[in-house]
């Protein structure tokens, strides 16, 4: 593997992680905003509330992670997107605002006014970031940034590959924090909790593959080479994905929460993974390769480092982290 | 650190002959569609972030100390105080960490110019900032939900990854920033950037110094703004142990840092008159090199002339130049292309400078007393005046940082690269401006109500904040 093909696969893999533990988090939001009126709903957003309180800013620092490598191993590349897609990453920037600032507002809210005014915001904006970075993905892998980044400021993002995009990140979302969720209720003893979320859970996760099903069509059209790639090489990681997502509505009907989180992120990590087999060798599609991409050598050298020492510094802490908040004691609200 | 001010016209004093000669020269000026307002947005979101990075940067070591001595002298006022402002630090690094996504993005949307042509240049040090950033969330995470489920001795621990990590993270977004100050790791050959070596550029000439005049600012900034707040306590008469321990440790650490500050400030600035002499100029307003140069307090320039100034001879060659006759340099020498705004330069510099020796003189003053008998907390007028020394460092700071950043003007990457070649070619950037100001309004808005309510309901007794969906208190309600 060449140096900068390298360098790409740690940034699909930032992607990977963004997509499932960030879009737990996300899809979170789905939930809060259904949950119904303040005493109805009181429940499920205290368990919002525990479940992701401790690990989002962590969750969230692997889309920092994906825009650094991003700039730092193809900049001319990341130029080119940023000014193409400026106006859906804008969105997308005032969701991640919104949500994280007024996360952290509800929690410490005085009145239940002033929690139900940070709350919808929460959720709102929960709901429409990854509706704008699914747009995004749509854009870059049906080909719609060209190389020197003067692409349509408006179509680029409103076309049938990102609107399906877009739509499918939000299902995504939810269906996987359904699962998470439902598992933590019935750790911490809700059971009443537990099973209102499997059944949403399933809502979402039948609804969600029933457009991904829809979108099959439009997207072949709307992006030849990506549908190559998916019905090609990255065919292996579209069925492991569509086996998955069936084995989780499996477990979840059967109730085995606990373990349909495994399938649940696998779906996810197989999708966004295939979607990077997809397109390569192309960085921008029918634009520009990852080889053309790159950046300097020694640079990319350099960023090998930093992912190595992220691997040493980062994961095991971050393993201990996801570990504390599933253990017995943490699971106590 | 990217971008820069508002042009000089803000602050001179405003005269229709003035008005006319801003007029023409914004009308003159062939400058991309996008720069200004990418510039005023840039100088929003990072003179707003750079605040809330200072508590990321310093809270934590503050928050380490009271928590080791609750630990150690078993004592109930310090595990308290340890534990509200791990509970304050969690709604600041939220909008920290938010507001710093704002600069990833805008990093790549208002400058694809610096981005394309330098991103494999200056990138790497944003890469172990990254890394810094995740141990710095992940221990957050575990710190803030660990209080009652940790044993309490790992528990503190957890405090020393966070602090580490604020540090590093310092340095690497300095070492980007002192990158575009004297840019090294690169060779432009025939426009096209050749030889990159990132850490090179990462490791060049200026990095340690303006770390640490940056670092060091954020524990004053932090130390006198969590001092101030149990100052206005003390003023309201609550004089017990909890305000006299949350004013000490802070003011502790605000103390160290103002006095080495000048020190730093004073390395930091040597040598500038070779590597950015239109910046020392305009530091100095030095309108042309006289031998010895005087110290220039205040003043105006304006049509080559400066005007209003008060001038202490000799001393600006001792302080600029260390030494008695060797003359700062000249504004003529300069051509009118390569100078920064100089009177937005030359203010933000001497508030910085002003307000960094008031401070320094302060904390000398209180801690001299203090060793002489006398404690300066009984007067009114050094708890007024400590209320707004956090304020006053935070306004220290965003000086500095314009005096750095408008002072490299017009030059993004020093000598490489212009501003203007930065920007992009966007329409529409004002409606972004005023959607950015509105939402940085609310969120602010947000965060004074959020934390002025926590320290109300902890007077008022409370000191678990249950929130006010859980079931227990919407089921109380209804």
């Amino acid at each position: 593997m060449s140096v900068e093909v390298a360098v790409a696969a740690a940034l699909i893999v930032g992607v990977v992680a963004y997509a499932v533990l960030g879009g737990a988090d996300f899809g979170s939001g789905f939930f809060d905003l259904t949950a119904g009126s303040g005493r109805r709903g009181a429940e499920l957003r205290t368990l919002v509330d525990h479940s992701i309180g401790p690990v989002w800013e962590a969750n969230h620092v692997w889309l920092i992670y994906v825009l650094v490598i991003w700039w730092t191993a193809f900049p001319e590349t990341f130029a080119a997107a940023m000014t193409t897609l400026v106006l859906p990453l804008l969105l997308a920037l005032l969701g991640i605002v919104l949500r994280g600032a007024s996360f952290a507002f509800r929690k410490y809210s005085a009145t239940l006014g002033q929690a139900r005014l940070f709350g919808v915001t929460f959720a709102a904006s929960s709901i429409l970031t990854p509706f704008f970075l699914g747009t995004v993905a749509g854009a870059l892998a049906s080909g719609r940034v060209p190389a020197d980044g003067t692409g349509d400021r408006w179509s680029s993002w409103l076309n049938p590959t990102s609107l399906f995009g877009g739509v499918i990140a939000v299902g995504t979302c939810a269906f996987l924090a359904g699962v998470f969720l439902a598992a933590d209720a019935a750790r911490s003893g809700q059971g009443r909790l537990a099973e209102d979320l499997r059944l949403r859970a399933l809502a979402v996760g039948v609804v969600t593959g029933a457009v991904v099903f829809a979108a099959l069509g439009p997207i072949m059209d709307d992006a030849p080479t990506l549908s190559d790639g998916l019905t090609g090489r990255a065919a292996p990681l579209v069925v492991l994905s569509a086996v998955a997502g069936v084995a989780t509505l499996w477990l979840l009907w059967t109730r085995r929460y606990a373990w349909a989180r495994l399938p649940a992120a696998v779906a996810v990590a197989a999708v966004v993974s295939g979607w990077g087999v997809g397109q390569y060798p192309w960085l921008l599609v029918d634009e520009v390769t990852i080889a053309e991409g790159a950046g300097a050598p020694a640079t990319l050298q350099a960023l090998l480092v930093a992912v190595g020492l992220a691997v040493v510094v980062v994961l095991p802490p971050l393993a201990y982290l996801l570990r504390l908040t599933q253990s017995e004691e943490w699971s106590r609200h | 650190m990217i971008g820069g001010f508002p042009p000089r016209s803000v602050v001179r004093v405003v005269t229709p002959a003035l008005l006319a000669d801003v007029v023409a020269q914004l009308s003159a000026a062939v400058e991309p569609e996008g720069l200004l307002p990418a510039r005023q947005q840039m100088a929003l979101s990072l003179g707003w972030h750079i605040v809330l990075a200072c508590f990321g940067v310093a809270f934590p070591a503050m928050i380490l100390v009271m928590h080791l001595r609750g630990i150690r002298r078993d004592d109930p006022v310090a595990l308290e105080l340890a534990k509200r402002w791990a509970k304050t630090s969690a709604v600041l690094f939220a909008i920290g960490a938010v507001s710093g996504t704002v600069l990833s993005f805008e990093m790549g949307l208002l400058w694809p110019g610096l981005m394309g042509t330098y991103g494999d240049v200056l990138g790497l040090p944003f890469a172990f900032e990254g890394l810094s950033f995740f141990v710095e969330a992940i221990f957050l995470g575990i710190y803030l939900y660990g209080w009652g489920r940790m044993p309490p001795k790992r528990h503190v621990l957890m405090l020393v990854p966070m602090a580490i990590a604020g540090v590093v993270g310092t340095f690497c977004v300095l070492a980007v920033n002192a990158w575009m100050n004297a840019p090294a790791g690169f060779r432009l050959v025939d426009g096209e950037v050749t030889d990159v070596d990132p850490w090179a550029a990462m490791f060049n000439d200026q990095v340690w110094l303006q770390f640490a005049h940056m670092w060091v600012a954020a524990y004053m900034v932090v130390g006198f703004s969590i001092a101030g707040v149990y100052a206005v306590g003390m003023l309201r008469g609550r004089r017990d142990e909890h305000h006299r321990l949350g004013f000490v440790v802070p003011f502790a650490f605000a103390t160290v840092a103002a006095l080495a500050q000048p020190f730093v400030g004073h390395l930091l600035g040597a040598g500038l008159d070779e590597r950015q002499p239109a910046k020392l100029a305009s530091f100095e307003l030095a309108e042309t090199a006289e031998s010895p140069s005087p110290l220039r307090i205040g003043g105006v320039y304006v049509d080559g002339e400066v005007k209003g100034a008060i001038d202490i001879p000799v001393l600006g060659s001792v302080f600029a130049m260390n030494s008695f006759d060797e003359p700062v340099p000249g504004l003529d020498e300069i051509p009118e292309d390569d100078r920064p705004p100089v009177n937005l330069t030359h203010w933000a510099f001497q508030s910085m400078v002003g307000i960094g020796t008031l401070l320094a003189g302060s904390v000398a003053l209180f801690w001299f007393l203090r060793w002489r008998g006398r404690d300066l907390l009984e007067k009114r007028w050094f708890l007024r005046f400590v209320a707004v020394s956090g304020p006053l460092a935070v306004v220290a700071l965003e000086s500095g940082w314009i005096a750095t950043e408008v002072g490299r003007q017009p030059w993004i990457v020093y000598g490489y690269m212009r501003t203007t070649e930065a920007a992009g070619d966007y329409s529409g950037l004002w409606w972004l401006l005023g959607s950015t100001v509105v939402v940085y309004a609310a969120m602010t808005a947000g965060a004074v109500v959020v934390l002025r309510s926590m320290a109300r309901r902890w007077r008022a007794g409370e000191s678990d904040l249950p929130s006010p969906y859980a079931p227990e208190t919407v089921g109380e309600r209804s």
